[in-house]
């Protein structure tokens, strides 16, 4: 049990510890202050700016990623809590300059505007489409309910996450 | 947004680890999914030097069907009840709750547990800490005066989260441990009338599971109203559980939830055993439900809207099982 007195908080802290985990498919050993939130280490510590805060906490699925393939809020999650679990983030869906079915279809589709709903709209449909690959309507909606835009008006999001879902089919 | 305040995290291997450890740091908090407690921390709500991570508590994420209940671990998630085939077939209001919270990707990681002990909410707490601050605070948050009610000497935020009132119809049990070892309770007493200490848990202890009875012959609904279809906490929210016998009520069973400090079961309307389904059983129903609303303006919508919508969506769902039960009887 992990309550000795090293780590005792009046010894000072945020106390840094070694977190091991998968990153976009590569293995990190990085010491990270036991109060980073997910998106703060994504973004501060490796850099990985595509993950975006959208809100003040929980309500809007910008910062939508992946964890051992579900999708995950990374401004509400500890990155300590994370050890050892697989972590994606957008960045990691495009191969050597190669969109993504996903992105190549908002990006054709017009699925994306001011673009700051985008990672985590995509994040979100991700998710979906490994786990159900051919969804319609009503199941693409439903797996966005959490994801907000304030410029496409969804519409051309689900036009989107539809057409990359039909080309994955053929 | 503000960063966490800087906490000590542990992560307790087994419940008895973690109990352990919340004695020898009597101020921390666990962490479960994380949906509710780490926006409220990022918004100031809650200050805490420790904070236990009970994600690698494995026996939490116990799931099973005993002889005739179902044992669910206070850390499987909402995903999972939602997805679960005998939630969905013997305990619908509790799968229509699950599918029915926060939105999609809260559910992966929201669990049982966190939903039960959810903080209560209102106006005037669940704001960031400028505003609050320049609303000069209020009881919640340890000032003298309550925003809502001025003269009042206690604090009205609202409960508000969907799976306890359908916990409370289908008649469940909460199992809780402590130093001195777990007890078992009915739901209904896992709450108090207090929006500032609404679990009847002592800080020492830990909601280790809840088990639900799975009875034949009764059918069962949850349903919400609320500002956002597509995400949002309940402005008032309704679990029914019924049992009709040829034309008669034989059992009757309605919970509430975001119209009180706590979700209140429906007292009194055992007096329908025996009734048919008409509008003087229906009248009674109106008037227990709005002797158990106590609700205040602690939602940008104000009461009289909760106050009327409550019996209304009741008894539509009453009157929807009832024909249900028929169809499934003949
Ligand atoms: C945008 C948004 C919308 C939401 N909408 C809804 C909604 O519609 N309905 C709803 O009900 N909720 C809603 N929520 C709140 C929250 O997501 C859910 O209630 C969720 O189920 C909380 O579970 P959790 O595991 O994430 O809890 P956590 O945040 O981890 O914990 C919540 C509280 O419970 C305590 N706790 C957790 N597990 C235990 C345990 N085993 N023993 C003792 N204490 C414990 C924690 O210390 C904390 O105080 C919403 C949240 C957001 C951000
Ligand atoms: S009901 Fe009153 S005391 Fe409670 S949170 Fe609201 S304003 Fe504060
Ligand atoms: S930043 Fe808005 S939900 Fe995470
Ligand atoms: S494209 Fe601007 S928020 Fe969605």
């Amino acid at each position: 049990m992990d309550c000795g007195g090293w780590n005792d908080p009046r010894n000072g802290y945020p106390m840094k510890k070694i977190l091991r985990l998968s990153v976009n498919g590569k293995p990190r050993e990085d010491a990270v202050a036991e109060n980073a939130l997910l998106i703060d280490y994504l973004r501060d510590t490796l850099g990985l700016t595509g993950t975006k805060q959208g809100c003040d906490g929980g309500e809007c699925g910008a910062c939508t990623v992946l964890v051992d393939s579900q999708p995950r809020l990374a401004c509400s999650t500890l990155a300590h809590s994370l050890a050892g679990r697989k972590v994606e983030t957008i960045e990691s869906l495009s191969h050597e300059g190669n969109l993504s079915r996903l992105q190549r279809a908002f990006h054709e589709h017009l699925g994306t505007q001011c673009g700051f709903c985008t990672p985590g709209m995509i994040m979100a449909a991700e998710a979906l489409l490994r786990t159900n690959p051919h969804p319609d309507r009503t199941a693409i909606r439903a797996a966005l309910a959490g994801n907000l835009c304030r410029c496409t008006g969804y519409v051309k999001i689900i036009e989107s996450v539809e057409a990359a879902a039909q080309e994955q089919s053929v | 947004m503000a960063a966490l305040p800087d906490f000590q995290l542990l992560h307790p291997a087994t419940a008895s680890d973690a109990i352990r450890m919340r004695a020898l740091h009597p101020g921390s908090r666990y962490l479960a999914g994380g949906t509710d407690l780490l926006p409220n921390m990022r918004r100031g709500l809650v200050a805490t030097e420790v904070v236990i991570d009970l994600g690698g508590v494995d026996e939490l994420t116990d799931l099973h069907e005993e002889s005739s209940a179902l044992y669910i671990g206070a850390g499987v998630t909402l995903a999972v009840i939602a997805a679960n085939r005998t939630v969905q077939d013997r305990l619908p209001a509790l799968a229509q709750a699950a599918s029915g919270v926060a939105g999609p990707t809260h559910r992966v990681s929201a669990t049982l547990g966190g939903n039960l002990c959810l903080e209560t909410r209102c106006r005037f707490y669940n704001q960031s800490e400028s505003w609050r601050e320049a609303n000069a605070f209020c009881l919640k948050l340890g000032s003298d005066t309550c925003r809502v009610a001025t003269k009042s000497p206690r604090c009205y935020a609202a409960f508000s989260g969907d799976i306890a009132p359908a916990l409370m119809v289908l008649d469940a049990k909460v199992e809780v441990l402590g130093p001195l070892g777990t007890r078992v309770l009915p739901i209904s007493d896992f709450y108090r009338d207090d929006g500032i200490t609404w679990l009847a848990m002592t800080p020492d202890e830990l909601l280790v599971a809840v088990r639900v009875p799975l009875k034949t012959g009764w059918a069962s609904a949850y349903e919400k109203v609320r500002v956002r279809g597509a995400m949002d906490f309940p402005l008032a929210g309704v679990a029914v559980a019924l049992r009709r016998e040829n034309n008669t009520i034989a059992d009757l069973r309605i919970a509430l939830t975001g119209v009180s400090s706590r979700p209140e079961f429906v007292n009194g309307l055992d007096a329908l055993a025996g009734h048919p389904l008409d509008d003087t059983a229906l009248a009674i129903i109106t008037r227990r439900i709005k002797l158990g609303i106590k609700a205040m303006e602690t939602t940008l919508i104000e009461v009289p809207f909760r106050r009327r919508i409550t019996p209304v969506l009741a008894k539509r769902m009453v009157e929807r099982l009832w024909e249900m039960v028929s169809t499934s009887l003949s």
